[in-house]
């Protein structure tokens, strides 16, 4: 009666999401796993092929500069998006007057998509900065950023910042503003300085927005695309190419399908090994209340 | 101590000012050069406009095809996010209610399948439903996107419905609702606060979102991403038209988010604790 009951429930209520969810998503990554290991050319796989693909994948020099690439750009950005979102929020969250107005400011640009962005900027870097820098003589915006690759590197970290550190500071908010005011307080009273509370107190009791905010900024760092597609497109000769701009490069443009589909399995090991880490280590200081 | 402290409020205050000044700029930058003639913008790119134009508007407007990108981008938004409301919030509200060992695996499934980057699947994915999106690519979109939003939403949800007491269901049952009504007149307005995060995380996300349209669309189905990266692409040394399609572009949700700017917060906020 009860599991008849159940099964009925079962098909008025999930059946819909869950075949849309399984037919979308689950099916293409098996799917993906499985073709790797095959002579899948886009179309039919014939026979299987063992591991070339990925021993192809990683004969490919661009394939390895990309990987570092994008490494230095996930450990950087992260980085400088969690500090300055974490500067931000500490501002916002002071007793100005003017804080809602601020993080008004603050969260703007998170609502515009990478691609608009990223087109803002590529403005910025190739023409204003450029006509500013010969009209005063500064050096160093002279040529456009976007034209060195070391250059565009910084010019990525840049627009990163700009757009997620928003975001970001909306997860600390959260984190700050759930810590109970009668511990600030007693801190207050026994003469902590405003710097010892916030690393002794604030920081461990708001862990989890940590938590949260680095596997944010940790996913998006590997999964980037519209921001480095809208303001480098790749160059200078593909040396500013991201992971996520590799593959759709490698899959679509040159028909690597095979390759393709092997880079980015690497790719999603590397996300879920990372994510893995960075979560099970934050939880460690995460104190329960 | 007191001097101390207003000195402190002091320096923020000029501190956030400075950067609250320079997440702006490029905004009032683009604004600031989309009035303006080309000799204009060459010559200075931050200096006031001599005179305001607003040729560089109506260009944009017919080049870029805005109203149409527009009518797009919302009908995509709006469809995509209604039918993830549906259908995650049933999906949760099943998925909480009914405990069981499979609904216990499914929901891990789920919550799992979140770490997967659409990247990872997305050569098989275009492969295999290019027939569905040669047939009707904005239909396609719209199923693709609660395919791919499903997960979080209904992780949402969940995690709201475990704080509504059972009682209330059983209260509904003896009165003799069957399980939708229950779940439509009485459990789903008890959720306002969870639907709102979860409209605005996966609105923001559909609005702007560039790489799956890019694959998907055509040129008549744009959304505004799209047409804004192809009208910079091919006008971009026509600096003030290009400008114009820029404000263009970010103009709708920057309105929206200035309305609504109280249940955007908390709705990201809701959403980060969870």
């Amino acid at each position: 009666m009860r599991s008849k009951r159940n099964a009925k429930k079962f098909l008025k209520f999930a059946t819909i999401p869950l075949s849309i969810f399984t037919v979308v998503l689950v099916v293409p990554f098996l799917n993906g796993f499985y073709y790797t290991f095959t002579d899948w050319d886009g179309f039919e796989a014939t026979k299987f092929v063992g591991i070339s693909n990925y021993t192809k994948s990683f004969q490919d020099p661009t394939f390895w500069s990309t990987l570092r690439f994008t490494s230095l750009f996930v450990v950087v950005s992260l980085i400088a998006v969690n500090v300055v979102a974490f500067g931000l929020a500490l501002i916002v969250t002071s007793k100005l007057r003017s804080r809602n107005i601020l993080r008004t400011f603050f969260f703007v640009p998170n609502l515009i998509g990478g691609v608009i962005l990223g087109v803002i900027w590529q403005f910025i870097f190739n023409s204003a900065l450029v006509s500013l820098a010969n009209k005063y003589d500064w050096e160093l915006f002279k040529e456009s950023w976007l034209q060195d690759t070391n250059k565009a590197f910084w010019a990525l970290i840049i627009v990163t910042v700009w757009q997620s550190s928003g975001y970001m500071m909306i997860v600390y908010i959260t984190g700050l503003v759930s810590i109970e005011t009668e511990v600030l307080e007693a801190s207050q009273i026994d003469g902590a300085s405003p710097m010892r509370t916030l690393l002794a107190i604030k920081v461990p009791l708001m862990a989890q927005a940590f938590t949260i905010a680095l596997f944010l900024t940790l996913r998006a760092g590997f999964m980037a695309y519209d921001v480095n597609v809208a303001l480098t497109g790749g160059g200078p000769f593909r040396t500013t190419e991201l992971i996520s701009m590799h593959i759709f490069q490698d899959a679509f443009l040159n028909g690597n399908f095979g390759t393709g589909q092997s880079k980015a399995v690497i790719m999603f090991l590397m996300v879920a090994i990372a994510a893995l880490v960075q979560v099970s280590v934050s939880k460690r200081y995460e104190v329960q209340r | 101590m007191n001097t101390r402290a207003r000195l402190a409020k002091r320096v923020t205050f000029i501190f956030g000012s400075i950067l609250a000044f320079a997440y702006v700029t490029p905004f009032l930058l683009v604004f600031l050069n989309s009035v303006k003639l080309k000799p204009e913008i060459l010559e200075n790119p931050l200096s006031l406009p001599v005179s305001i134009t607003w040729e560089n508007f109506q260009e944009a407007l017919t080049k870029m095809n805005f109203f149409r990108s527009l009518t797009n981008s919302i009908i995509i938004s709006v469809l995509s996010v209604s039918l993830l409301i549906v259908f995650s919030s049933m999906l949760a509200y099943y998925l909480a209610r009914t405990k069981t060992k499979s609904t216990k695996y499914i929901f891990l499934i789920l919550v799992t399948s979140m770490i997967v980057p659409f990247q990872a699947l997305m050569i098989p994915f275009m492969a295999r439903f290019a027939p569905f999106v040669s047939w009707n690519n904005r239909a396609a979109l719209i199923f693709f996107y609660i395919g791919f939003g499903v997960a979080l939403s209904t992780f949402l949800y969940h995690g709201f419905i475990s704080t509504i007491p059972t009682e209330i269901d059983e209260a509904a049952s003896i009165d003799g609702a069957s399980d939708m009504v229950a779940f439509w007149k009485i459990i789903f307005p008890m959720m306002r606060p969870i639907t709102a995060t979860v409209a605005i995380i996966n609105a923001l996300w559909i609005w702007n979102d560039f790489l799956l349209p890019r694959l998907v669309l055509t040129e008549e189905s744009q959304t505004l991403p799209l047409s804004t990266y192809l009208f910079y692409g091919q006008y971009s040394i026509e600096y003030g038209q290009a400008m114009a399609g820029l404000v263009l572009a970010v103009l709708p949700i920057v309105i929206f988010y200035l309305i609504l700017q109280k249940q955007f917060i908390s709705g990201i906020s809701q959403g980060a604790v969870k």
